[in-house]
């Protein structure tokens, strides 16, 4: 297996981008990577690219070849792959293309994470999103995806010691960094008040504490790390790739409250790495519903299981805390289009570690992790980052 | 959904059949023919649930998708069968009543319509047992 790095990355703002069509959203990502990492398109030997449902947002399959077609690269004939997992879909096209370097079969790969979500109604949305739970034995009942992280959160809030201030302090702390990020989607500070004001989508969980609907992409590129300086003076190099699955509904989990999938995700990476949480600098946690970020924090090892609420609290969690956590202000503030999301995670840890993250930098970053969930906990990525 | 889906899956949706493993006694319910402990030395049976069950989370959806837009608020729970496995289902309650720990009884009824003029899906839900 060979050493992997990231050479270069790019991502286009996320929102509602009515203008934009699916296919130059990718583009204008891609093109953004090849140009920081200096690389022409022609150098380029294979591409991953993560959508959850293009066929469903936008009516289009086939997005490997559709993707590589419009990046000119059709008469050069490069293996193009979709990935799919949920949400999921980026964290697994950046693990595919980490492990199509490791094994030499590759050299230049892109890894790349797009979706088109605003060209359908909101109804129509939230249904596409239920697909990545249980159809059958959650959606059919009227499960929909806010709903079953609600459900989540009111087992978690009867279990452990969580207030509902502290799960508002987690949207507080995003929009924070998002307001510090120019590609979020919401770049204004709100208040625990706002969050508690805002209505009520699935009980206890209010507006404010989902993540938005989004349109983006964003993509890096991986080369091994012995030919990475031909191309940049500050490599990334990719320490830990894991990958866990658990059951597809929430129902038959071991434990409602914990993700078993990031646990073992996360044992794994830290395993590979030889690492621990206390070496890591900095996290990009899948907060799709401010209750992840908080069973996110526990599963992975930052604290015991119960203690997150208080850490988020208490500041811990905050940009200048000991373990930031979501800088680019996460799915909740950035935005989730839900296939560019795993990438996006990768885009925020590479600037970080280059010092390049503005008014969001965590000084001396030397290590990162990001953590990608599909569904309620069915998939989950997790990689660590350093330089 | 098509027809032809809701259809296939009428005796679980309606009778709440699912299955046992009779190797480790393990019940299964939505079926699994496949059996995760026993794997292929298990022997899967069909098993009539007596439907009975507890509360162990719930919420309330104020937000649905298109099928379900005209039903909110409904109550949303996960229900442990007294033979083990654990459901999604709606409850025929008030928001407030619902809580955890809470014993239920299964009821037929009308879950949702597929657009004006598809079928009408039927399937299980629960009321307060007391």
């Amino acid at each position: 297996m060979r050493d992997v790095a990231v050479i270069g990355v790019g991502c286009t703002p996320f929102g509602e981008k009515w203008e934009t069509s699916f296919r130059h959203l990718f583009i204008e990502a891609g093109a953004l990577a090849l140009d920081d990492a200096q690389v022409a398109g022609e150098q380029i030997d294979a591409m991953y690219v993560g959508n959850m449902s293009a066929g469903r947002f936008v009516e289009q399959e086939h997005i490997g070849a559709l993707i590589a077609d419009y990046a000119g690269l059709a008469s050069h004939h490069i293996p193009s792959t979709r990935v799919e997992a949920a949400c999921s879909s980026g964290g697994l096209a950046f693990r595919q293309a980490v492990i199509a370097v490791a094994s030499g079969m590759e050299d230049i790969v892109v890894a790349a994470g797009v979706e088109k979500m605003t060209d359908v109604a909101t109804g129509a949305s939230v249904d596409t999103l239920a697909g990545a739970a249980d159809r059958e034995w959650e959606g059919f009942v009227g499960a929909t995806f806010p709903g079953l992280y609600a459900m989540l959160a009111t087992d978690y809030m009867h279990r452990y010691p969580l207030t509902r201030e502290q799960l508002a302090q987690v949207a507080v702390k995003n929009h924070y960094n998002g307001a510090r990020n120019p590609i979020a989607q919401f770049q204004q500070e709100i208040t625990i008040d706002t969050v508690l004001k805002s209505s009520l989508v699935a009980d206890p969980l209010r507006l404010f504490d989902c993540s938005p609907i989004t349109d983006g992409a964003a993509a890096v590129i991986l080369a091994p790390l012995e030919r990475a300086r031909e191309f940049t003076d500050t490599p990334v190099r990719v320490l830990a790739s894991a990958q866990a699955s658990d059951t597809i509904t929430l129902h038959d989990r071991r434990d409602i409250s914990t993700l078993d999938a990031t646990v073992a995700a996360g044992r794994k990476a830290f395993s590979i790495a030889g690492l621990t949480p206390k070496d890591i600098n900095l996290v990009e946690v899948h907060d799709c519903f401010t209750i992840a970020e908080i069973c996110a924090i526990e599963d992975l090892g930052f604290c015991k299981k119960g203690e997150a609420g208080k850490l988020t609290e208490d500041g811990v969690t905050s940009l200048h805390g000991s373990i930031p956590v979501n800088t680019s202000g996460g799915l909740k503030a950035c935005g989730h289009p839900v296939g560019a999301t795993g990438i996006k995670q990768v885009y925020e840890v590479v600037q970080q570690l280059r010092g390049e993250a503005g008014k969001r930098q965590v000084s001396g970053a030397k290590i990162g992790m990001t953590h990608n969930v599909g569904g309620t906990g069915a998939t989950v990525a997790v990689h660590i980052l350093g330089v | 959904m098509s027809v032809a889906r809701f259809w296939r899956k009428i005796p679980q949706r309606y009778n709440l059949i699912g299955t046992q493993c009779t190797t480790c006694g393990r019940y299964f319910f939505p079926p699994r023919t496949f059996c995760p402990e026993c794997r292929r030395a298990g022997n899967i049976v069909d098993h009539k649930f007596r439907g009975y069950g507890t509360v162990v989370t719930h919420t309330v959806i104020r937000t649905a998708s298109e099928q379900f837009e005209q039903m909110t608020p409904y109550v949303l729970a996960i229900v442990e069968l007294d033979e083990g496995p654990r459901i999604t289902a709606q409850i025929v309650c008030e928001p407030e009543e619902v809580f955890i720990g809470m014993k239920v009884t299964p009821v037929f009824r009308r879950i949702a319509a597929d657009g004006e003029s598809g079928v009408i899906h039927y399937g299980t839900k629960y009321v307060p047992a007391e």
